[in-house]
């Protein structure tokens, strides 16, 4: 070691890996796989966690959809499993109320928040930033620990005698504030809260070495205008992240105090029926809480779906043979997204009494909304365009996205308008649109990466014919599932209920529900098999044999097969054009490591 | 060959700001982000009936000048720190630990104060969005001072002699941040009452 390196190296990540490179640490079990602090081990923490996460909210919706299906039915073994909650074979309302809850709060964050920016930011930033790892490892663990941690103690709630939270997964006071207005405001709430800022905590120390390692740490010729969309996109999310999750913090602190400390920030003049009892709290306001909940919940939204969104645009590009199309607008779109998404979040509230001139400030910003979005189709479906495609099925599930993202964008366009929300709020099409647009949506851009990357994290391909019956069944699944679901809304199904057969005029769609519970058990289970195909694969996949199987053109190909702790043998590679050089000069690819040479045709 | 390219990456690395600092700025932003939030949910609360108010304790001066002035000795410890003068650099740091510890104490005291002339948790005004925000704020100057005591202990501790100074930079930036934060937050409440 020079003395260079003494004086200035200690705490310069770059330099203390390149140590790590020379003398190569011994790894114990708990250092390689358990308190890893390589970011790739952290990415499989992340993926696999979230695995286990959304298969337990699949599970909560297949319950419920069974409900829903069935409404008369009864099931003894949901008794024996489930005992006081499905009391003689049927799902119980409060029973019914914590699954939809904690189906909305698993999903939403730890799975499509934690599992998908977790795993992806992680693996790709630093192998496609050119960074042995990431600005701060150390932060890193602990990003995922505390991401761990919160999901022990949402998981442990589900356990409660009281059960877990249960007022819908925005937990809007009063009725999350007052334990004896509710059985799932008591203890489940807590540990909901509790969950939360642990979440909070874990994603923005996660949001917070993202951010420093794209802007600091790319390698020689790596400039911000030759990263990958992915990149881009993760450079954003992160910043939403960072910016927004503090905000629902603060909300969440208040709510703490409401309901334990005496305090009225969201409580005024209550009567609690159950127990027959009037509240002294005066002054409250309930609203406060959801513009401080929707503060973060709206830019949330878009935490999910800009990294599907990056991941999609590199995919697509790699599997078109062709540069994405429209590079610095891709960009510019995920920027004039990103702003937006802090200016829109009162549509969420259109029907609380807000003021219908600002409620019209907020339709125009909605709807500005549907530009950089329709940038983005655009550009997709351009470069699909003449293509020369590959439908690998990561490539397929990239063509998914754009198709839900397209029809979920559409029904956005009806909710972002006031007077159409009075008709629309909290009905069925509500659930249709967000399920398309950032649940499906996401889960598309999920596993479009997941397929494409399978070979980089683990060294084998995941098996290609139980993929395509994953994709084709979970794509006209999806569809079959929330197309219907517009109809019953625009009739004006409300959501939230557990049973409809009392309401003349929605016993109609008994078998329309009945259909889309089964078509919902049938995609549950081609997950499963998604599962199975994903875990059988990392032990008994066919090998990688070369180092690049896609023809791509990012860094991350350019490490061997199974990059070790640091990535790359030897020196990072100098990077010397944009990442989509495909087709360019009667050549199919030409990796961003290769200087430019001197008779090359310019972009 | 390894030499070399050590030498090169902590070059590199110097003409950029470095990484540990960049990322306690977005860490700075995000919990701006936190208070921006509370201290909003205070505007638009205040508009509300059943708003209620109260004075300002005078413990909150002395509170401020404490803080003030442990900004001023966390500097000068940076500055001793880089000059090797250590045996100065660690009064200083003694010094800041001890007026950050005080500037809580007297927080407390504040509290105290306004609890006596009636101002409990019950209720829903400015008062209670006191004890939330300057409690928030305490723990973070809290964190400060944690931080503080880990690399006092971490330049000392070591059987090896340290002289990088980015981890004392970064405590310096933070304990700056949470001074100027509260700054904000005492001119917030003895404005929009």
């Amino acid at each position: 070691m020079s003395n260079e390196a003494v004086i200035h190296g200690h705490g310069v990540a770059a330099a203390t890996h390149d140590e790590h490179h020379v003398h190569h640490h011994k790894e114990t079990f708990i250092t390689k796989y358990v308190f890893s602090q390589d970011h790739k081990m952290i990415c499989k923490q992340f993926l696999i966690t979230g695995m286990i996460w959304a298969i337990l909210g699949g599970l909560m919706s297949v319950l419920f959809r069974l409900q829903l299906g069935y409404p008369d039915t009864t099931f003894p073994w949901l008794e024996d499993i489930f005992g006081k909650w499905a009391k003689g074979g049927k799902i119980q309302p409060e029973f019914y109320y914590a699954l939809v809850t904690m189906h909305g709060t698993v999903l939403v964050f730890f799975v499509l928040t934690g599992g998908l920016s977790g795993t992806f930011a992680n693996f790709l930033i630093p192998l496609q930033c050119g960074a042995r790892d990431m600005a701060s490892p150390f932060l890193n663990m602990l990003s995922y620990w505390f991401f761990f941690l919160a999901s022990i103690v949402i998981f442990s709630s589900l356990f409660l005698e009281t059960g877990p939270a249960s007022g819908g997964w925005t937990v809007y006071p009063p009725l999350s504030a007052l334990g004896d207005a509710n059985e799932g405001s008591k203890a489940g709430m807590d540990f909901w809260i509790i969950g939360m800022a642990l979440f909070v905590v874990s994603s923005l120390l996660g949001g917070l070495n993202y951010i420093t390692t794209i802007l600091n740490m790319r390698t020689k010729g790596m400039s911000m205008t030759r990263l990958p969309l992915t990149i881009w996109a993760l450079f954003f999310t992160a910043i939403l992240g960072v910016l927004s999750f503090p905000v629902l913090l603060s909300g969440l602190i208040l709510l703490l105090f409401d309901r334990h400390a005496g305090t009225s920030f969201y409580l005024s003049d209550i009567f609690i029926a159950s127990t027959g009892k009037a509240l002294p709290n005066e002054g409250g306001s309930a609203i406060l809480f959801q513009h401080l909940f929707w503060f973060l919940g709206h830019p949330e939204v878009y935490i999910i779906i800009l990294p599907a969104m990056g991941l999609v645009s590199e995919v697509m590009a790699v599997n078109s043979r062709k540069p994405i199309f429209g590079y610095m607008a891709m960009v510019g779109s995920l920027f004039a997204i990103a702003i937006l998404a802090f200016l829109v979040w009162a549509h969420h509230m259109f029907v609380t009494g807000l003021n219908p001139f600002l409620g019209s400030v907020f339709v125009l910003l909605t709807l500005l909304i549907a530009v950089p979005s329709a940038i983005k189709v655009f550009n997709w479906l351009t470069t699909l365009w003449r293509g020369n495609l590959r439908f690998t099925p990561g490539m397929l599930f990239a063509i998914g996205f754009v198709s839900l993202f397209i029809s979920g964008g559409l029904t956005g366009i009806f909710l972002g308008n006031s007077t159409l929300d009075i008709h629309l709020h909290d009905t069925y099409f509500v659930i249709a649109h967000f399920h398309i647009v950032m649940g499906v949506s996401a889960f598309f851009g999920m596993f479009c990466g997941v397929y494409h990357w399978f070979p980089k994290m683990f060294g084998r391909y995941m098996n290609n014919t139980m993929s395509y019956i994953h994709f084709w069944v979970t794509f006209l699944g999806a569809y079959l599932i929330f197309w219907p679901m517009h109809y019953e809304g625009l009739a004006g199904m409300p959501r939230r209920y557990l049973d409809y057969s009392g309401w003349v005029s929605f016993r109609q769609f008994g078998d329309l529900n009945r259909f889309i519970s089964t078509v919902a058990m049938v995609v549950f289970a081609v997950q499963l098999m998604f599962i199975f195909n994903f875990f059988y694969s990392i032990f008994k996949g066919r090998k990688v044999t070369s180092q690049n199987p896609w023809g791509a053109n990012t860094l991350e190909w350019t490490t061997p097969i199974r990059p070790g702790h640091g990535n790359w043998i030897g020196e990072i590679p100098e990077v010397h054009r944009w990442a989509y050089d495909y087709g360019k000069d009667g050549r199919e690819f030409i990796p961003q490591t290769e200087p430019i040479s001197a008779n090359e045709s310019g972009h | 060959m390894q030499h070399f390219e050590l030498t090169k990456t902590v070059n590199e690395q110097r003409k950029k700001i470095h990484p540990h600092k960049f990322t306690l700025w977005i860490a700075i932003g995000s919990i701006i982000m936190m208070f921006a939030g509370l201290t909003s949910a205070y505007i638009v609360k205040r508009d509300q009936p059943g708003w209620t108010s109260f004075g300002i304790p005078r413990t909150f001066w002395y509170s401020t000048f404490v803080i003030l002035l442990s900004s001023l000795t966390m500097q000068m410890a940076l500055k001793s720190f880089k000059e090797r003068q250590m045996r100065q650099y660690r009064i200083l740091i003694i010094g800041t630990t001890f007026l950050g510890i005080l500037f809580i104490a007297l927080q407390w005291a504040g509290f105290m104060q306004i609890w006596h002339s009636g101002v409990t948790l019950k209720g829903s005004g400015a008062g209670q969005f006191l004890y939330v925000i300057a409690g928030l704020h305490a723990l973070h100057v809290l964190g400060g001072i944690i931080a503080l005591l880990v690399t006092f202990f971490r330049a000392f501790g070591a059987k090896l002699r340290n002289y990088n100074s980015v981890p004392i930079e970064v405590v310096t930036t933070y304990w700056h941040f949470v001074d100027l934060l509260w700054i904000y937050l005492f001119i917030f409440f003895l404005w929009i009452h």
